[in-house]
């Protein structure tokens, strides 16, 4: 994706403290409970979307409110967050919703892949493959893949009931006949466990193969649709495609610069307004472990870390 | 596509429909036969459509059944069809074509996306596959094929229509109901599509069933006649029989009102 690059002022982390007069996490008890029993409905079913009564939050909606409500319902005193906006840890979104979490629960944070056991993310499943035990939640926008050509809920509910997915393929039909190749990028569709398509969020197409029989365990929450799904550990998911035109991930002709990076979703970010560009990880953390133990791109040094800390916000 | 010779495809008993203490249509009985073209003629207002909604499941009739000839199954009460069952035969042996074809179509994507639908719908993945059809099934209704990719919303009536049978016909269906199917259109361009419906009908060996009250539209495609007034079939008998020597008296004021085409 193609980064516009706003240089803001990063939100200081330093001096948290505990919110008082709100309960762990935000949520009363019971709120939590009802969500956990849509999140133990949603593995029951894998794919298959599960109302609850999404609450208001303190953020505004669109900011994920329903990814929120599933980690507040889960996490303990003894989890680590790690929170991903658009691959990075320290978007303004990531940090808001981290430090709310902090703020309401005192548990620790991280920006390591490996060492958190709750994810919550937004656009990206982290390069690092997730491991048993882990819990990564989607925010979702949208969560009915069937809805760009059936507006009428009662009807998406009987299509998934019978399995009628022949209108999912309008879409890649149509892309192939127009770009010669199917040019969704984003909100891929997939089928879960061969029973229900679901949308897997919005993450790139790439991120696409990393859900298929993941280790860890997948939960989908929409605040402002009332739905949650969930892909269960080690669960087939197969992304949609033609006999002649098979499922393909994106490729880029470049490494990443700052790491050297040939195996991950690369963003593309404009240097000067000649032309220049260059294309880094989007997956902070995986890069800068990357470099950490010696990996390098092809930049001069002084350049990364001026990238570095642009990509950062700093 | 099976051939069977054991009977009617499709068996209609007094099918009536009531809107509160309103007659839609009262005790309809009939049998359509594998490859025939029923006309369902009469004024707006006469049941007809009521009559083609109760037979398509859309509408459930208050009594009557409607029965289905369904293969090794035999003849199967569509009544009676589970949802997935009904929803099924309307994507596969049946077809319905609207006399609003913004209705039988989806305007938001490609006329070729509307016509490759039906085989995706039956578990076509193979896309050259399916382009193929569906080309051949725009150029079997006269559509330039340089418009395969273009909205509908850039289409005549007349090629509205035409996609609307082509979209229908892909999974070539043993039955097909036509509501009004040349309503609103020039008379040029009714020509066009009724000859083209004839040389499909004749090639496919489709069963049809047309309501319509254009009594020319008949007089071309139609085997058989029913001729509905105030709910009721007051006629019926082969077209040529009830055009030419109509036994009823409002049957004689159709026919003497039209202008023969
Ligand atoms: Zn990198």
């Amino acid at each position: 994706m193609r980064k516009q690059l706003v240089l803001q002022p990063r939100i200081k982390e330093t001096g948290l403290q505990l919110i008082k007069g709100y309960n762990f996490a935000y949520l009363d008890e019971g709120t939590k409970r009802m969500i956990r029993r849509a999140i133990l409905k949603a593995v029951a079913v894998p794919g298959h979307q599960v109302p609850f009564g999404s609450r208001e939050m303190p953020l505004p909606l669109g900011w994920g409110t329903g990814g929120i409500q599933i980690t507040a319902s889960l996490i303990g005193p003894d989890d680590i967050l790690k929170v991903i906006d658009q691959g990075s840890d320290d978007t303004t979104n990531a940090v808001s919703i981290r430090r709310f979490f902090t703020q309401t629960t005192g548990v620790r944070s991280t920006e390591k892949t490996w060492m958190a056991t709750l994810i919550q993310t937004r656009h990206r499943i982290p390069e690092t493959p997730l491991r048993a035990g882990q819990i990564i939640i989607f925010q979702v926008p949208i969560p009915e893949p069937l809805r760009f050509l059936e507006p009428r809920e009662t009807e998406t509910r009987k299509m998934h009931g019978l399995s009628e997915y022949g209108v999912m393929y309008i879409k890649l039909y149509e892309d192939i006949s127009i770009h010669g190749h199917i040019a969704t990028a984003y909100m891929y569709p997939v089928m879960v466990h061969n029973r229900y398509v679901a949308s897997p969020s919005p993450i790139p197409r790439f991120d696409n193969t990393k859900m298929n029989r993941m280790p860890a365990l997948q939960l989908f929450g929409a605040g402002r649709e009332k739905r949650i799904y969930a892909i269960p550990p080690y669960t087939t998911v197969k992304s949609l495609d033609f006999e002649d035109h098979p499922f393909e991930i994106e490729k880029w002709d470049h490494c990443c610069a700052l790491c050297g990076s040939g195996e991950s979703y690369l963003d593309e970010i404009v240097t000067d307004d000649q032309g220049g560009r260059l294309f880094v990880c989007s997956d902070t953390d995986y890069c800068q472990e990357r470099r950490a133990v010696g990996h390098k791109g092809s930049l001069p040094d002084a350049v990364k870390m001026a990238i570095t800390r642009v990509k950062r916000g700093d | 596509m099976s051939v069977h010779d054991e009977g009617p495809l499709l068996k209609v008993m007094g099918v009536t429909k009531y809107f509160g203490s309103r007659v839609g249509c009262r005790d309809v009985s009939f049998d359509l036969w594998p490859g025939e073209v029923l006309g369902i003629v009469g004024e707006s207002g006469s049941g007809k459509t009521t009559l083609l909604s109760s037979l398509s499941g859309y509408l459930e009739p208050s009594t009557g059944t409607v029965k289905y000839w369904m293969g090794q199954e035999g003849l199967v009460d569509v009544g009676r069809l589970s949802d997935p069952q009904r929803r099924y035969l309307m994507r596969t042996e049946w077809g319905m074509v609207r006399q609003n074809p913004r209705e039988g179509l989806r305007m938001r994507v490609s006329a070729g996306a509307n016509v490759g639908e039906r085989l995706m719908a039956l578990g076509a993945r193979h896309y050259g596959k399916i382009r193929s059809e569906v080309f051949k099934w725009l150029d079997r209704v006269e559509i330039d094929l340089g418009r395969v990719d273009d909205s509908p919303e850039t289409f005549s009536g007349g090629m509205l229509q035409r996609l609307q049978i082509a979209r229908n016909l892909v999974t070539k269906p043993r039955l097909v109901l036509m509501d009004e199917p040349t309503g609103g259109l020039d008379v040029s361009v009714q020509a066009r599509l009724l000859d083209l419906m004839r040389s499909l009908v004749s090639e496919l060996g489709l069963s049809l069933i047309i309501v319509t009250h254009d009594l020319a539209v008949v007089r071309l495609l139609a085997h058989r006649l029913l001729v509905m007034r105030n709910g009721e079939v007051v006629e019926s008998g082969l077209t040529d029989q009830v055009l030419d020597d109509p036994h009823h008296a409002y049957t004689q004021l159709l026919v003497s009102s039209v202008i023969q085409p």
